[in-house]
């Protein structure tokens, strides 16, 4: 055994001797490699833990949205229909929700504004069926009022902001924020809060603000409202309830939390792809690349092999030394390459995918990932990169390592 | 010292390497699940139904809550005109009762 492993330990020696001969080309090989597993190994982790972490944050979204569509647009919403939905067996509770966009011509960002739901929507709700897992369902106060953020009251005049929205105005709790009200009135609403940091991911562009104030602003008249979330009575019975509601409401569109959670499980998954498509022409340089470096022996390799043959290396030790030469680069690629894309997701918070995933909004959040790794991620990873090149550097090297010393050596090349 | 213990000296500390970040990583978890817990209850309070990450247009904030006919305005599998609408799959759920396009 000792002899077996100080044999390989000779033929490492050898190899890395040899790959230090053409310095140039096998440090750019190794670059390039790298380089490849960083980004693929960044877009893994990046796009599982954002999945993982919606799937998560979103267990807690309203069970049945329910919309208003009028030519094929969402319309607001009469506030009658709000009984007709009560009614409806199977429905626990429905509440109204007041939300809108609001542009915000200064610095060209779009703000979500939102009339936090009154406590009235939370209580009085009576399941009959007890769900495991239920998220939070423990977790919120329902003696606070719901209008009441961090301790502060939210009243009319006034508003709490997101993160984001702090660092894109640079503005803090006592400053004013202008509004251009539908009739073009300017309203000057005071910051007295504003949402964690740690909330971004959900909340960095949102704007509370009471519903006075909201209606005053866009001009929405008591008798509307944007749309209403439903609670069941038993979660299993969510589409059903939803098709009662199609039913009942024609103009409706009811949006069940499982097509919300179904709509964050397949971003980046199918146009995500879209990232792959434009990565995939840098690994398909590679493979050009790494294939020609793999197959197309140059003479200098050639003659190489010629002379370890003929000072008395066997066939099987000339396909061990391109073995390791195959798995020392690819090794060194793939550790590399992951252990920077860990840094570059859960560190830095993906500078190379931020212009893409920024778009062209000027709002964007600052947040860090939660690390969702696992092995089965890295062994993908493995089998895609390391084992692909290293097969590819021994299948060409069989052929050239069986052929007669003497002509290897007088080969030139030409 | 010799090439070959150069190089598994290499391979070890960035094996090692490794495992420090998976490990930090996963009592980082941990940590991290007071954030977790603290957007996940801002979601149930508020009664949000999407992630901040889009805010260029109306139905890339609110990729749930969109119309059927946004964000792919053009053809139900076409590019979209936001960059955002790229990393996003048409929402095929209730797609059913409308004419085959292909």
């Amino acid at each position: 055994m000792n002899s077996w492993i100080e044999k390989q330990r000779y033929i490492i020696d050898f190899t890395l001797s040899s790959l230090l001969r053409r310095k140039v080309k096998n440090i750019g090989l190794l670059v390039l490699y790298t380089l490849i597993v960083f980004i693929l190994a960044s877009m893994m982790f990046f796009t599982h833990s954002i999945k993982r972490e919606a799937a998560l944050i979103l267990k807690g979204a309203p069970e049945v949205v329910v919309q208003k569509i009028v030519a094929g647009r969402h319309d607001l919403m009469p506030i009658e229909y709000l009984d007709t939905i009560k009614k409806i067996r199977g429905v626990a509770t429905a509440a109204p929700r007041l939300w809108g966009y609001y542009y915000d011509n200064l610095v060209k960002a779009n703000y979500t504004l939102l009339v936090p739901p009154t406590q009235t929507t939370t209580t009085n709700i009576s399941r009959t069926t007890v769900v495991e897992n239920e998220p939070n369902s423990q977790s919120v106060d329902l003696t606070k009022p719901l209008y009441e953020v961090n301790g502060t009251k939210l009243e009319s005049g006034t508003i709490i902001i997101g993160n984001g929205v702090a660092r894109l105005r640079q503005i803090a709790k006592g400053d004013y924020m202008p509004f251009l009200s539908f009739d073009g009135n300017v309203m000057n609403l005071k910051v007295v809060d504003t949402l964690s940091a740690q909330s971004e991911l959900v909340s960095s562009d949102l704007l509370l603000i009471t519903e006075e104030d909201f209606r005053k602003l866009f001009g929405i008249d008591k008798q509307f409202v944007t749309d209403m979330t439903v609670v069941v009575n038993n979660p299993s019975e969510m589409p059903t309830v939803a098709a009662k509601i199609k039913k009942r409401l024609p103009q409706a569109r009811p949006i069940i939390r499982d097509e919300i959670l179904r709509t964050y499980e397949s971003i980046f998954n199918w146009r995500g792809g879209m990232m792959i498509v434009i990565f995939s022409a840098a690994v398909l340089a590679f493979v050009i690349f790494a294939w020609d470096k793999a197959s197309g022996l140059s003479a200098g390799e050639r003659r190489e092999i010629g002379i370890l043959k003929a000072v008395g290396w066997e066939t099987s030790d000339v396909i061990q030394m391109k073995f390791w030469e195959g798995a020392i680069i690819s090794l060194t690629a793939f550790f590399s390459g992951v252990i920077l894309a860990y840094i570059h997701v859960f560190f830095m918070g993906s500078p190379v995918f931020e212009p893409a995933l920024k778009g062209w909004s000027a709002l964007y959040p600052n947040f860090s990932l939660t690390p969702f790794v696992n092995i089965e991620q890295l062994t993908t990873l493995f089998f895609l990169t390391v084992l692909p090149y290293t097969v590819a550097t021994i299948v060409p090297i069989w052929r050239a390592a069986t052929i007669d010393p003497d002509s290897a050596m007088r080969f030139t090349g030409d | 010292m010799r090439k070959s213990s150069l190089f598994f000296y290499s391979l070890i500390t960035e094996l090692m390497v490794l495992s420090l970040l998976l490990l930090y990583g996963a009592i980082d978890k941990n940590t991290q699940q007071e954030s977790l817990q603290e957007k996940a209850m801002l979601v149930e309070t508020l009664q949000l139904t999407d992630l901040c990450l889009f805010t260029e247009a109306r139905y890339t904030r609110h990729l749930s809550q969109a119309d059927l006919n946004t964000a792919f305005q053009d053809h139900p599998v076409s590019l979209e005109h936001f960059p955002s609408g790229s990393f996003t799959q048409p929402s095929f759920t209730g797609m059913g009762s409308h004419e085959q396009l292909d």
